[in-house]
């Protein structure tokens, strides 16, 4: 591995100068799954990383305040999966966590960095879009607040300003009731890179979100209002044909090693289905 | 060439305290084998699908080949060589043996370590749950049925 300079700064503050100073020669470390591999063969080579861990405003914890959960960036896979709020409010969050690589990555992986990295196949990425999640960012000119549906551009590239940085994850804590599941499909059961990612959430209100990734350069949410997809007694015909209207922005890469991608638009398909129809029944039983 | 810049860090390896100074480019893999000497630990993939470097830090099981050493500063470290009491095999490592859990053993230092930390999490955990907890330790040999057999064996001896 290249060597480079190793900063472990205390407070936000710090954080935002370092990045000031250093620029784009600077790298951020949370928890290291994805940037220890591109240190070590030689895709990064930064000047300077940046280590959060120890950032007091960044320390990972998840808090209940103004009627919203905020998971602070550094709060690693294992703890969210866990944690009885997420799991009381925002199961399919949970369901997520708790299946991005294995025990050792959970344990290690942040939120913040799931999201900074902006793989298309992100597991966390579509329950945050199901649960319009605020990306809580800092820089420079202070705090700003962005929509997770704004947040991603393709894979390693986010709406950040040079110079900011992920400091919290918000979730609006939910004002109607809803159901909601994640599903994947991998090559594998256990470690693996998901081959589709999706989370589906139907409302009281009748409302329909399915988000979905690693079918497309970025996680993509589709939205019905119409009722029609939540209601299981609508015509059949007239639901699927809503349902198809949502995969509409799929766009999966041939060029990817993991799925074909007429294998990825089936599943796509499959899942979707499935997880509408598990998340129907989850409203049901709230 | 330029000499590296090193960072003094402490941490307990296996209880022990260890003071040292380490270049920051230097994962916890690198420091535990190359400058502690605990070769028990494996270098394998480097890429954290493997699981053959796993040890414990601050009671979860981690991928030091995929953690800076600088980042286990003021961390209480748990390789596979301070599994043993006094000297003796743990249960759990007495029953990887019994089970014939190892075949070419390389994996069992990872294996080791994530059944040590699952079951200090979960003592009685079902078949589904050790093949969960062991997802990140890859066994060439394919040996996973013993590996299971050992660990489920472990959690109901512990009971007697």
């Amino acid at each position: 591995m290249h060597t480079f300079a190793y900063e472990r700064p205390a407070t936000l503050p710090e954080v935002v100068a370092l990045l000031g100073r250093h620029g784009t020669d600077a790298r951020l470390l949370a928890g290291g799954t994805d940037l220890i591999i591109r240190l070590r063969d030689g895709t990064l080579h930064p000047g300077v990383v940046i280590d959060l861990k120890r950032v007091a405003e960044l320390c990972p914890a998840i808090r209940e305040e103004d009627g919203r959960l905020a998971i602070g960036a550094t709060t690693v896979m294992t703890d969210i999966a866990a944690d009885p709020r997420v799991r009381r409010d925002f199961m399919a969050l949970a369901e997520a966590a708790a299946v991005v690589g294995s025990v050792q990555i959970r344990n290690r992986a942040t939120l913040g960095g799931n999201i900074c990295n902006a793989s298309p196949a992100a597991d966390t990425a579509p329950p945050l879009l199901v649960y319009g999640a605020e990306v809580v960012a800092a820089g420079p000119g202070g705090s700003r607040r962005i929509p997770i549906a704004d947040f991603f551009v393709r894979s390693g590239q986010t709406t950040l300003e040079p110079g900011e940085l992920v400091t919290a994850i918000e979730l609006p804590l939910p004002r109607r009731r809803m159901g909601a599941v994640h599903v994947r499909r991998s090559r594998r059961r256990g470690h693996d890179l998901a081959s589709v990612t999706l989370c589906c959430g139907v409302d009281e209100a009748g409302w329909t979100r399915l988000a979905y990734g690693s079918v497309g350069p970025r996680p993509v949410l589709a939205v019905d209002e119409s009722g029609m997809l939540a209601d299981p007694d609508a015509p059949e015909a007239a639901r699927a044909e809503i349902l198809e209207r949502l995969f509409t922005d799929a766009s999966p890469s041939p060029r990817s090693m993991r799925a074909s991608p007429a294998y990825r638009l089936a599943m796509l398909r499959t899942l979707g289905a499935r997880a509408l129809r598990t998340a129907i029944q989850r409203l049901a039983e709230e | 060439m330029n000499e590296i810049e090193t960072i003094a860090i402490e941490l307990t390896v296996n209880g022990r305290r260890r003071a040292l100074k380490v270049a920051p480019h230097h994962t916890l893999l690198d420091v535990l084998r190359d400058d502690l000497e605990l070769t028990g630990t494996k270098e394998c993939c480097l890429v954290g699908e493997c699981g053959a470097c796993t040890v414990i830090v601050d009671g979860r099981t981690v991928d030091s080949c995929l953690m800076l050493a600088v980042e286990a500063d003021g961390a209480a470290v748990t390789t596979v060589e301070g599994l043993a009491i006094d000297g003796r095999l743990s249960p759990l490592q007495a029953a990887f043996l019994d089970k014939g859990a190892a075949q070419c053993g390389f994996c069992i230092p990872g294996q080791l370590m994530s059944a040590h930390a699952l079951l200090a999490l979960n003592p009685h955990p079902t078949l589904a749950e050790v093949q969960e907890g062991l997802a990140g330790n890859l066994c060439r040999c394919a040996g996973y049925q013993q590996i299971s057999e050992a660990v489920l064996a472990t959690a109901e001896g512990a009971d007697r």
